[in-house]
């Protein structure tokens, strides 16, 4: 393959004008889902705790903490954006969009394209990809890319102990405002049954050891090595790595498959003590890597969505990122803000008690 | 009375495991095809399927037709055998009847379980189905949940100490890792397993073998049927015998004790005209650890409530007074259901070629088979020979 054929690279340079997270304060640690339900067995946990949203909490309302943050550190008119897309496989409304709520409550309405986005765990990243098309074409000066998920688990299923919720947004827009450049992207998508929910059922069903060779492993290692191939690059041309975190192994796995070290995907390395946050999972790394990353920085990032597909973005740091940062909570600040639930409060939060 | 040797003549198989990319139909062609070019190109005029729960994991029944047809053998004879976890070992003895009786020449045997297009309950409520229906599944009894009663006996009858199964499956993975066909190929060592996740008590993960997909097929005809130019060494079906027991396990006076299992080893080494002690390899059922002590005491190689202790002192090594389970056996190999008994007998053909690799038993003349089908409710026995 040739870079013309492979990576999508748009004609104008684009890039990330600004960013935000947010993680929702309660966490359930693993050991109370262990406890509940295989007799507190403590070895092999996923992860160590997760992120549960409150009662009040969904999609909407941390699409709009995660997008306000990306603002705050844009500085940009609101006006001016031209698209709200939303990732997410938990939106409120089966239909009716979560992305209108979102613009007209930042005050990107009415002349803005808005869509949700599903696509398993790497939606967020698709609606980057089609920000990067929307800027990069000259279109629009700025997009809205977010993802975020309140993830749901069916009490205890494997999925239980790590189905988090959070999340990040993007302003994305010309290369020359951002705080990081996206070089390039390129996906790789088949079609892989390896997780899913179909209408009307609460919880997903996956396929146990299928999820992880020839789904999540196959992609993301793939993804990888492509982009990295046609940019000519290699592991070590990278500061940092980002890879979809559904637990703590996975992502260490495919760094290593793809001979990143430890110390590389170390900052982006969320989900020991979030969870897996899905739609939000491999881009709320990337916001604490750049809560991180110095100029000159070069970062990798890659998504894996079930179903199966990755998105893998080449993506430089700019001079503007460090008087950018601060303008905002950083992830970690959510990350500490921290409150431990046990799992009757878990419960009772996500709606898990029958009351009628 | 059989007047003339019955011969392996072709040996086919797929690698055993989790193979999500192949199904049921396209795992058993993959094998037909290596069996029919392994046995020099020999036609097939009839086909004995071994299939377990097709119906229920592949939704599909009617495999004689379906694998008939799609092995390119339309218009032969062709059936399903189904005999739970012996079903390949039952699908050999139909082949060897047919060929033996004179009325078929050359029968293609093959057996053939996909397991992973379903996980989870529905595939322990498909395995259930092997049990008593309405005197022990009913009552939520499993495969598994009734080979941990019978372990769970036999240790406390026996005074066996708790990792005293634990020789059965160190035996299987060191095989194992010589098997290219194998889903284990790695060595553990004791305190992997005592400090292994139990899966239902006594029984821990390497007390139980994996369920996984693979086909395996054998061509069988009459020696005077081979062609010319045959390049293997021959190996004869020797004995083939099978026998029942109750299918639920309450209804025996005595459990730990493989009724059919003793019998149809008995009337196989009766039929061969040999001692067990000739017998330079066995490939015995360790579907579950447990199985592979009781089948070695009803084998006669060992006293009641000691089978554990050929496993624990060396005798079924590679090295060891009679090897079992040489390459694997179902606890490395993997235990692909219906298919089973024919990897079995492959196994037992590889090693009496001499093409067993690193696993090769010096100089192996005479392997014993035996496949069973739940608790030894049917037991299945083949000796196979290698002629000079």
């Amino acid at each position: 393959m040739t870079e013309n054929n492979t990576l999508l690279k748009p004609s104008r340079p684009v890039g990330i004008v600004g960013y935000g997270a947010y993680v929702p304060r309660y966490r359930l640690p693993a050991k109370e889902v262990a406890r509940v339900w295989v007799g507190g067995r403590a070895t092999g946990l996923p992860i160590k705790e997760k992120a549960v949203p409150g009662q009040d909490e969904d999609v909407v309302t941390m699409s709009l903490e995660a997008v306000r943050n990306a603002l705050k550190r844009a500085g940009i008119d609101p006006a001016e954006i031209r698209a709200v897309w939303i990732g997410s496989e938990s939106h409120p409304y089966a239909v009716k969009p979560t992305s209108t709520i979102v613009a007209e409550a930042i005050g990107a309405a009415p002349h803005v394209q808005a869509a949700d986005m599903e696509f398993a765990c790497k939606a967020g990243t698709e609606a980057m990809v089609m920000a990067m098309g929307l800027v990069g074409s000259g279109m629009a000066r700025y997009a809205v890319a977010a993802g975020l998920d309140t993830a749901q688990g069916k009490p205890g299923d494997a999925l239980e102990y790590t189905a988090a919720a959070g999340g990040a947004a993007f302003v994305i827009g010309p290369a020359e405002e951002s705080l990081a450049t996206i070089n390039a992207s390129f996906s790789y998508v088949t079609d892989t049954p390896d997780f899913w929910r179909r209408e009307y059922q609460h919880y997903p069903e996956h396929g146990n050891r299928f999820t992880g060779e020839p789904a999540y492993f196959k992609h993301s290692t793939a993804a990888g090595k492509i982009i990295m191939e046609a940019l000519g690059t290699k592991s070590s041309d990278y500061t940092w790595a980002i890879f979809h975190q559904p637990n703590a192994k996975f992502p260490q796995r495919a760094a290593s498959l793809l001979g990143f070290t430890p110390e590389q995907i170390r900052p982006g390395l969320l989900s020991p003590v979030i969870g897996n946050t899905y739609a939000g999972a491999a881009i709320i790394g990337l916001t604490a890597t750049l809560d991180v990353a110095q100029p000159g920085d070069r970062i990798l990032l890659v998504s894996f969505g079930s179903g199966a597909g990755s998105d893998a973005l080449d993506i430089t740091v700019t001079d503007k990122l460090p008087e950018r940062r601060n303008k905002a909570l950083k992830t970690h600040d959510y990350i500490a803000r921290r409150t431990e639930i046990d799992y009757a409060i878990y419960a009772r939060l996500r709606g898990k008690i029958a009351m009628k | 009375m059989i007047m003339t040797d019955i011969i392996v003549a072709g040996i086919g198989q797929t690698s055993v495991g989790e193979h999500w990319d192949e199904s049921l139909r396209s795992l058993a062609v993959q094998a037909i095809q290596a069996a029919i070019k392994n046995s020099g190109g020999l036609q097939p005029q009839a086909l004995y399927v071994g299939n377990m729960l097709g119906a229920i994991l592949s939704r599909q029944t009617h495999l004689g037709a379906l694998l008939a047809d799609y092995g390119g053998l339309t218009g032969i004879e062709a059936e399903t055998v189904e005999a739970g976890g012996a079903s390949g070992g039952a699908a050999l003895r139909q082949g060897y009847l047919a060929v033996a009786s004179g009325l078929v020449d050359v029968a293609l045997v093959v057996g053939v379980e996909k397991f992973t297009d379903v996980i989870g309950p529905d595939l322990e409520a498909a395995l259930a189905t092997l049990t008593d229906a309405d005197f022990e599944s009913v009552h939520g009894l499993t495969l598994t949940a009734q080979a941990a009663l019978l372990a769970g006996r036999y240790l406390h009858e026996n005074h066996v100490p708790t990792d005293g199964l634990a020789g059965f499956a160190l035996t299987a993975h060191s095989n194992g890792a010589g098997n290219k066909n194998a889903m284990f190929r790695k060595a553990i060592a004791l305190d992997l397993y005592q400090k292994a996740e139990p899966i239902c008590d006594p029984l821990n993960i390497f007390d139980v073998a994996p369920n996984a997909d693979g086909a395996a097929a054998l061509v069988l005809t009459r020696r005077e049927l081979l062609p010319k130019d045959f390049p293997h060494p021959v190996v004869r079906l020797a004995a083939s015998s099978i026998a029942s027991d109750t299918l639920a396990l309450a209804e025996r006076s005595d459990p730990v004790w493989f009724t059919a299992a003793q019998a149809s080893v008995e009337h196989a080494i009766q039929k061969a005209g040999i001692h067990r002690e000739q017998v330079d390899l066995f490939e015995y059922y360790d579907a579950f650890s447990i199985f592979a002590a009781l089948t070695l005491e009803a084998a006669g190689y060992a006293k009641r409530g000691e089978g554990w202790k050929l496993a624990r002192d060396g005798f079924i090594a590679l090295t060891g007074q009679l090897p079992c389970a040489t390459l694997g056996g179902l606890k490395a190999r993997g235990n692909p259901g219906g298919a089973t008994g024919v990897y079995q007998a492959i196994d037992a053909v590889a090693q009496l070629r001499g093409q067993a690799g690193v696993n090769q038993i010096t100089g192996a003349r005479y392997a014993l088979i035996q496949c069973l089908g739940g608790p030894a409710s049917i037991a299945v026995t083949h000796i196979l020979e290698r002629l000079t």
